[in-house]
């Protein structure tokens, strides 16, 4: 439990330690407040997906009149061509993609960085770190250019095969790190019974990493769900829309019909993530602490 | 895991890999273990050279030309692009002031509010691995275009934020189609997720040596001095982390500017942060070499942004070790 580490020492004497029980009160009563202010508006969205059209807009209420799940079905169901199963289908198969991608790659190659030694190490290291800080939003551009010639445009490919070759300089960093944490004796003990580099890798390596491939796993899938700037800039027609693209059409959604749905679909969209939040929840608040990963 | 504090203290281009020498190596073994390295690195130098380096360049080579994603054609026309930009543009300089306001109010408040939420947390007892665990719980979820359409009905006219100052007797306005208070709600969804900064605040505050607290209590120190001299000092390093992590961060803000804005930086450009317009000019009108050197300045404001963040580190960080790098 994360307790007391550097508290006072404890006080003995009587008003001073009701002093101190007023100051753990009034310090407990605040979290709550903050908490269930903070808590709010996810809470409200959850009520709001069950609310029918007449309640939803203006309404602070957390517990919903008349419960309903019509919204579910209306937004599931109420773009013209293509149902919201479709965008949820095409999110994940990117999402896995990713992941997959993501530990295979950047196992790899920190492999390489974190073991090996071979000519021009530093500077592809430090190549790799100067890519950590650089924006998307900068390639963009040319990016876009390259899979267009490619005819990848409005396909999950511009999304996926660059993860297989390693550009999420992040998890290798993570992964790098991660690895140098594993005792060098392990490879020297492999290296004399016979094992190549490639032997060492298999053997050593891969099994001991699989807390890093975990949390680059964990942190894949909910970065891509999420990632809405380079699907809407890749993803062009509603076949192959996935989630944040199928919800942006509800932007702008003035008539209160289009409300209820809206949110039934917004609730939906965090389904996965906050699963990963419920199953994984110590695993994540421990993983930003070693690495530093924002949420 | 233990790289916590390697992390946390020296940001990773610091960082340079480490691997004792080994004691002996024929040529033969050394030549595999080269053969092994570059052929792991494989990956990784294709997607180097073709995902980031040559997009690189050729995104420069963009910036030069009046290039047109449509009709795909476009010509050499020297630094036209940047002067347009500086002295003919007057989107650029909107754009520029938005997300500078966005960013010199998110960030500080953020990290405010992780490092106030922080200390109350970790003196707290029972429940406490839950709340922090809630509290963080945002920052997995705030990012999406989910949250950002949640805000946009939040602080609506009609919306529960203006119910709620109806009980006060304040008339609240249609805060997210007021061009002079949108932004404030995009700001408000950023601080929101102060989680993950709060939950790194923790993880400091519980580095800090008890026994400095008890020094500073028999020397008669209140809680402030004892704030002010020993906590804000012993977390400078971590505070330093947030504070760079989190300044680049929110300059790069697009989606719930995207969302809240409308998709096109509504209400009058109020909400047009400065990736909006690139991808406005780049995407919406197809003007891809425009949009080039746009990417061009954002790089380099980004760069000096963080080379002067550092710079500033000298002066107040300290670490825990003696050696204040």
């Amino acid at each position: 439990m994360a307790t007391l580490t550097h508290g006072r020492p404890r006080p003995t004497t009587g008003p001073v330690r009701r002093h101190n029980r007023t100051a753990t009160v009034l310090r407990a009563t605040l979290i709550v407040v903050l908490l269930a202010i903070v808590l709010y508006p996810l809470l409200w969205l959850a009520a709001s997906a069950l609310k029918p059209d007449t309640e939803v807009a203006s309404n602070l209420s957390l517990v919903p009149h008349n419960p309903t799940l019509h919204n579910f079905v209306a937004g599931w169901t109420g773009m013209k061509t293509v149902s919201f199963g479709r965008f949820f289908l095409n999110s994940a198969v990117i999402a896995l993609g990713v992941v997959i991608a993501n530990c295979a790659s950047c196992l790899v190659t920190a492999y390489a960085f974190a073991r090996l030694r071979f000519p021009l190490r530093g500077l592809w290291f430090a190549a790799m770190i100067g890519t950590l800080l650089l924006p998307s939003h900068v390639l963009i551009v040319p990016q876009f250019v390259l899979f267009k010639f490619l005819g990848w445009i409005d396909t999950p490919l511009p999304l996926i095969v660059p993860k297989l070759l390693a550009t999420d300089a992040f998890f290798v960093f993570l992964m790098v790190q991660f690895i140098r944490g594993i005792p060098r004796e392990m490879d020297e003990a492999a290296n004399v019974d016979g094992c190549s580099p490639f032997g060492i890798f298999r053997h050593v390596i891969v099994p001991l990493a699989r807390p890093a491939l975990v949390t680059t796993a964990i942190f894949s899938f909910i970065w891509t769900w999420n990632d809405f700037f380079s699907q809407l800039i890749y993803l062009n027609s509603p076949d192959h829309y996935t989630v944040p693209i199928g919800l942006r059409l509800f932007i702008n959604a003035e008539g209160l019909s289009s409300l209820g749905p809206m949110f039934a679909m917004s609730l939906l969209s965090l389904g996965p993530v906050f699963l990963f939040f419920i199953a994984f929840q110590r695993l994540l608040v421990e993983g930003i602490n070693t690495t530093g990963i924002k949420g | 895991m233990a790289t916590t504090q390697a992390t946390a203290r020296r940001l990773p281009d610091r960082d340079q890999p480490r691997i004792p020498p080994r004691r002996t190596g024929s040529g033969a073994v050394r030549r595999r273990e080269t053969a092994a390295g570059y052929i792991f690195l494989t990956p990784w130098l294709i997607g180097f050279a073709a995902i980031t380096a040559v997009p690189m360049l050729y995104s420069l080579y963009l910036s030069f030309t009046n290039w047109d994603l449509i009709s795909n054609a476009g010509q050499y026309v020297g630094f036209r692009n940047y002067v347009r930009m500086f002295t003919i543009d007057p989107t650029f300089w909107h754009s520029v002031r938005v997300t500078v306001t966005y960013a010199v109010v998110a960030t500080p408040l953020k990290l405010a509010l992780a490092l106030g939420v922080a200390l109350l947390l970790v003196r707290a007892r029972r429940g406490a691995s839950t709340a922090r665990a809630l509290f963080y719980l945002p920052s997995l979820l705030g990012s999406s275009v989910a949250l950002a359409l949640v805000w946009q009905s939040l602080f609506s006219r009609s919306g529960v934020v203006n119910e709620f100052l109806d009980w006060f007797g304040i008339h609240g306005k249609a805060w997210v189609n007021d061009p002079s208070y949108v932004l404030w709600t995009v700001v408000l969804l950023g601080a929101w997720q102060f989680g993950a900064p709060m939950v790194i605040f923790i993880a400091g505050l519980k580095q800090i040596p008890a026994e400095l607290y008890e020094a500073a209590s028999v020397d008669g120190a209140g809680a402030w001095r004892k704030f002010v001299s020993i906590t804000l000092p012993g977390l400078s390093p971590v505070i330093f982390f947030n504070l760079v992590l989190e300044t680049i961060h929110s300059f790069q803000i697009f989606t719930s500017a995207y969302i809240i804005g409308g998709g096109q930086g509504g209400p009058v450009d109020a909400t047009l942060v400065y990736t909006l317009n690139l991808y406005l000019q780049g995407f919406g009108q197809s003007h891809i070499g425009y949009a080039s050197a746009l990417a061009w300045v954002f790089l380099f404001v980004i760069g000096a942004l963080t080379v002067l963040i550092f710079s500033t580190g000298r002066f107040w960080v300290h670490y825990g070790d003696g050696s204040d790098r």
